[in-house]
C-alpha cells in the first residue's frame, strides 16, 4: 500500500514522531511504499541538523535520516511551519536575510501543496499527533 | 498527476487561541483549495469555539483570525459540519456561531448557509465516507 506521513508535534516532547518513525520503518520493511513524511507544526523540529541529544538517547533527526538514505524517502518541513519557528535552509536564509542554516541534508523545506499532493496520490494518510 | 477527486475532510478539535493547531489548519485548507478536491470542515470538540462569533484577541495578543472562515466560501469550501453534542457541552448554540455562507453558482448565486449542524452519529457516518481525514 502507499502512505503518506503527517507529524504535527515536536521530538523528544511528544512521541508522535516516534510513533511514526517506527510505523514508517515497518512499513517500509513490509514492502508498502511511503510516498512522503510531512511535518507540520511543531513537528518542522524533528529537521534539524543541530540535534544534540544525551548519547544514551535515540537520536531522532539521525534515525530519519538514516532511513531516508536506506529507502530514499521525501523528508518535507512545511515552509510556513518552518519559517515561524527557525527552521532554515540555505534558500530561506537568503531570502529573509538570515545568517545560518538549521536543515539537515536529508530533509527538504517545501510548502503545504507537498502535503495535499501527498493526500491525493496515496491510499492512507496517516497523520500523527494529539 | 493524476485528475482523482478525493473527499478531504479537515477534523478542528481545538480552541482558536491557547496552540496554533486552528490557525494552521486553515492554512492547509486555503492552499488545499486550489487542489480541486471535494473539500469539507468538521467542527468538533473545542473546535466548536473556532466559529464563535465576536471573537476579540485584543487582550491577548494573538492575531484574530476568525475573519478568515468568512472567506471559504469564496474558495468552494462551503461544507462546514458542527458537532450539535459538541456545542451543547459548551453551552452554545448555532445562533453564537458565525453566519458562514457561500454563493451558489448553479442558482443564479444565491447566498446558501455552509453551517450544517449534525449529531455525534451523523459525524461519525461523515468521516467513514471520506479518502482523506485530516485531524487537527
Amino acid at each position: 500500500m502507499k502512505f503518506a506521513i503527517q507529524i504535527n508535534e515536536g521530538p523528544y516532547q511528544h512521541q508522535a514522531t516516534d510513533s511514526a518513525y517506527l510505523f514508517t520503518k515497518t512499513a517500509l520493511e513490509k514492502g508498502h511504499e511511503i510516498f512522503r513524511v510531512f511535518f507540520y507544526h511543531d513537528g518542522v523540529g524533528n529537521g534539524t541538523r543541530l540535534t544534540t541529544p544525551p548519547q544514551d538517547d535515540r537520536h531522532i533527526v539521525n534515525r530519519w535520516a538514516d532511513l531516508a538514505e536506506k529507502y530514499d524517502l521525501d523528508l518535507v518541513v512545511c515552509v510556513a511551519a518552518a519559517q515561524r519557528r527557525g527552521m532554515v535552509d540555505a534558500g530561506e536564509a537568503e531570502r529573509n536575510g538570515k545568517d545560518a542554516t538549521n536543515i539537515h541534508p536529508k530533509f527538504r523545506i517545501s510548502g503545504l501543496g507537498q502535503l495535499i499532493e501527498a493526500a491525493v496520490q496515496s491510499e492512507r494518510l496517516v497523520v500523527f499527533g494529539d | 498527476m493524476a485528475e482523482e477527486i478525493k473527499n478531504f475532510l479537515y477534523l478542528n478539535r481545538r480552541a482558536p487561541y491557547g496552540t496554533i493547531y486552528a490557525w494552521e489548519s486553515l492554512e492547509v485548507v486555503l492552499i488545499g483549495a486550489a487542489f480541486d478536491q471535494k473539500v469539507s470542515l468538521a467542527f468538533l470538540d473545542d473546535g466548536v469555539f473556532q466559529i464563535v462569533k465576536g471573537q476579540d484577541t485584543t487582550g491577548v495578543d494573538m492575531k484574530n483570525f476568525s475573519p478568515t472562515y468568512a472567506a471559504l466560501g469564496d474558495y468552494d469550501v462551503n461544507q462546514l459540519y458542527v458537532e450539535r453534542e459538541s456545542l451543547e457541552e459548551r453551552g452554545l448554540t448555532v445562533d453564537d456561531l458565525m453566519h458562514l455562507t457561500w454563493e451558489d453558482e448553479d442558482e443564479d448565486w444565491a447566498e446558501k448557509d455552509s453551517i450544517r449542524v449534525v449529531s455525534r452519529a451523523e459525524l461519525a457516518k461523515i468521516i467513514e465516507q471520506q479518502d482523506v481525514v485530516f485531524s487537527f
